[in-house]
């Protein structure tokens, strides 16, 4: 019975609706009082059902809800015999409720997407050996899937029969489909796009990839701040603070009415959603674009950055270094093919990147290989000693160095090239100059946050300083520091906390873990380690360092929409008060009627977050 | 020790939190500490002792406030 009311809580409020304007419309039309009085009272009585019902289950666990404070003025008001006040109380107490849930739903859609994107069932192979399609609960560690083109590959497992092209776009954010055939792993959440796998399941539920994503955008969006648990804790005790104070009125005025009013006025309603609305809305907005912002803490924090420090490889740059300068000494075409020889042996980053240099080249037999840690490699290659490596090495073979291929170096160096030359039998032939590339777009990023208020952007790296000065004054850093070890990193950010400073680190791997944890916020790249991404405070997801901007952007935004509303509903409930002591307007109709604008105002206000986008340069 | 998910129909009022977590935490056989009302998932997460207490107890305590119960995942805690 309780059930059915409370399920049928909308009809309700629309025939009190009805009832009401029978009611009002006989009294002003035909000035029939007795059918206008019955219509009332019906819609009072009505429409205060679902509403005691919810008040009896809240006392149950002894909880002062908003519900009791309505219900008490409402039997208040019908027993002095005010039908408009309770019809109308209820009525919009109820339209209220609806509205309220109506725009919820609207300013969770972000989120839901998102884990609307969980698959949900799978295709197993049975005991009997063939596959039967079964809810994605009962598929265990071990089962055999079966997944087919437009198929979502429901956990995480490898492939053991079968090959085909996956679209990984749920997790990576890259769109371009990968291929995938025996032994490869493949991820919950991920699209086949073309194929048939069968897949054994290592992962699944809350432990697939997709599942710990959705489990910290969920978690994020209702761990609560220190502001928002204060204002539980505050609402916990308003209630019935509120209620008390209602009856001392009653007591010291003998007045009745004005009582059951200070019931309805002090109503904390928007108060108590006002927060957590702008908080959803934020991280609905985040979520969608690649910024996971792991609750509203973080969010407080972020927005008030003034230092920002960045790691290097991987983070403003690609992290893949490129052949990005070459001077050739000798007509001799040979050499390259020489290099190339040398160099498809070894597995060094620098050596990787001139074999993708030099693309196809002539093939020679290499002899008496003999690696130099530190400096590089010598062999000898067709009857030929080619030795490759840095200055260090030229030097050590005793390999002359004429001025004009000095100078180049020098240049290269100020660059910020790793230099690798190449001689053949004591004289070189090649100098290559070797950098990692910088993300493209990063400098108008930087520019960007600096837009946003960042005062101090910082590079701290491992590498050699001429390096790191270059990448600096390339992107208009205002310091930077190279050799950095990750204890170094976390030293330095203790230094600059000391000073006062909000500091946010942005980093990828398990080395800036411990800078990440240490900062205020930490940021991490979401391609990075699993530890990366559980010890930092906002993961930028797609490893879109062109994300990080609009990241800031949002959390400035959601932390001055927070502001608004707490403003907006505290604002609301002193007016109230302050009109029905000292202005002759003020009914428990109107207070209600207020009480259940300011909640829309400051759900609506919430919903813009939804459509923020940072303004680009 | 069991976890349970429990899916809710969608909270619309913070003080539903309050009460359902009012009338989960009052069941014995559930670890008062592990309750988590998210109102915004509109889920419960919870820690119960399979001996003291079936999950479709805790299920009815919670539709009995007048909240839907959508389905509820148990696992090995």
């Amino acid at each position: 019975m309780q059930r059915f009311i409370l399920s049928k809580r909308n009809h309700i409020a629309a025939v009190s609706a009805v009832l009401i304007i029978i009611g009002f419309a006989s009294e002003l039309i035909f000035s029939y009082h007795p059918v206008a009085l019955w219509a009332l009272a019906i819609a009072s009585v009505l429409g205060v059902f679902p509403i005691a019902i919810q008040a009896y289950q809240a006392l149950k666990v002894k909880v002062i809800s908003i519900d009791v404070l309505v219900t008490i003025a409402v039997i208040g008001a019908f027993l002095l015999q005010n039908f408009e006040e309770s019809a109308i109380v209820t009525f919009l107490f109820l339209f209220g409720a609806y509205l309220e849930q109506r725009t919820l739903h609207r300013t969770r859609s972000a989120i839901r997407e998102l884990t609307e994107m969980a698959p949900d069932r799978a295709l197993k192979k049975m005991g009997n050996g063939s596959f039967e399609e079964v809810a994605i609960e009962s598929v265990s560690v071990g089962d055999l899937l079966l997944v087919k083109t437009g198929a979502k590959v429901p956990v995480d497992g490898k492939v053991v029969y079968g090959s085909g092209y996956v679209n990984e776009a749920s997790i990576t954010g890259e769109a371009v489909p990968v291929g995938k055939q025996g032994k490869s792993p493949i991820f919950a959440g991920t699209i086949v796009e073309n194929g048939t796998l069968t897949m054994i399941a290592e992962r699944v539920g809350e432990d697939t990839t997709f599942g710990k994503i959705i489990e910290l955008v969920e978690e994020a969006q209702d761990a609560k701040s220190e502001a928002e648990r204060f204002i539980d804790s505050f609402s916990k005790y308003y209630t019935p603070a509120v209620l008390v104070f209602a009856a001392l009125v009653w007591v010291f005025s003998q007045d009745v009415e004005l009582a059951i009013t200070m019931l309805v006025l002090g109503c904390p309603g928007a108060l108590v959603i006002g927060v957590p609305v702008s908080h959803v809305a934020g991280i609905g907005n985040g979520a969608r674009l690649g910024v996971l912002l792991k609750g509203s803490e973080v969010i407080h924090d972020f927005s008030k950055v003034d230092t920002m420090i960045f790691d290097k490889t991987g983070t403003l740059t690609m992290g893949k270094p490129v052949v990005s300068d070459v001077q050739v000494y000798t007509k001799n075409q040979e050499v390259l093919g020489y290099l190339a020889s040398v160099e498809i042996e070894s597995d060094h980053p620098l050596a990787q990147a001139i074999v993708t240099y030099l693309g196809k080249q002539q093939a020679y037999a290499v002899e008496h290989t003999q690696v130099v840690p530190g400096k590089g490699i010598a062999a000898t290659v067709a009857g030929h000693r080619v030795v490759i490596g840095n200055r260090s090495l030229i030097h050590q073979e005793k390999i002359l160095l004429p001025l004009q291929i000095q100078e180049d170096m020098d240049r290269y160096e100020q660059q910020g090239d790793s230099l690798v030359l190449t001689a053949v039998d004591g004289e070189v032939a090649i100098l290559m100059g070797i950098r990692d590339q910088l993300r493209p777009g990063v400098k108008n990023d930087l520019l960007m946050l600096k837009r946003l208020g960042v005062k101090h952007m910082i590079l701290l790296s491992g590498d050699h300083q001429g390096t790191v000065d270059h990448v600096g004054r390339e992107l208009g850093l205002t310091e930077t520091h190279g050799h950095m070890l990750p204890q170094d990193k976390a030293d330095y950010i203790r230094k600059l906390q000391k000073q006062n400073r909000i500091v946010a680190f942005v980093g990828d791997g398990v080395n800036d873990s411990p800078s990440i944890a240490l900062a205020q916020v930490g940021i991490a790249m979401g391609g990075g380690t699993d530890v990366a991404i559980e010890t930092s405070d906002v993961v930028l997801m797609q490893s879109d360092f062109g994300r990080l901007p609009h990241a800031l952007g949002l959390a400035q935004a959601t932390a001055r929409n927070m502001r608004q509303n707490i403003g907006i509903a505290v604002g609301v409930v002193l007016v109230l008060l302050f009109s029905l002591f000292f202005s002759d307007w003020m009914s428990m109709s109107v207070g209600m009627l207020v009480h259940e604008a300011s909640i829309l105002v400051v759900i609506l206000n919430g919903m813009r977050l939804l459509r923020y986008r940072v303004r680009e340069i | 020790m069991k976890k349970a998910t429990i899916y809710l129909e969608a909270l619309t009022c913070p003080s539903c939190m309050q009460k359902i977590e009012g009338a989960t935490k009052s069941l014995s056989g559930v670890d008062k500490e592990s309750v988590k009302v998210l109102f915004n998932a509109s889920k419960v997460k919870l820690i119960f002792d399979e001996n003291q207490i079936d999950v479709a107890d805790i299920e009815r305590a919670i539709t009995s406030m007048g909240y839907e119960v959508k389905k509820s995942q148990v696992t090995e805690s």
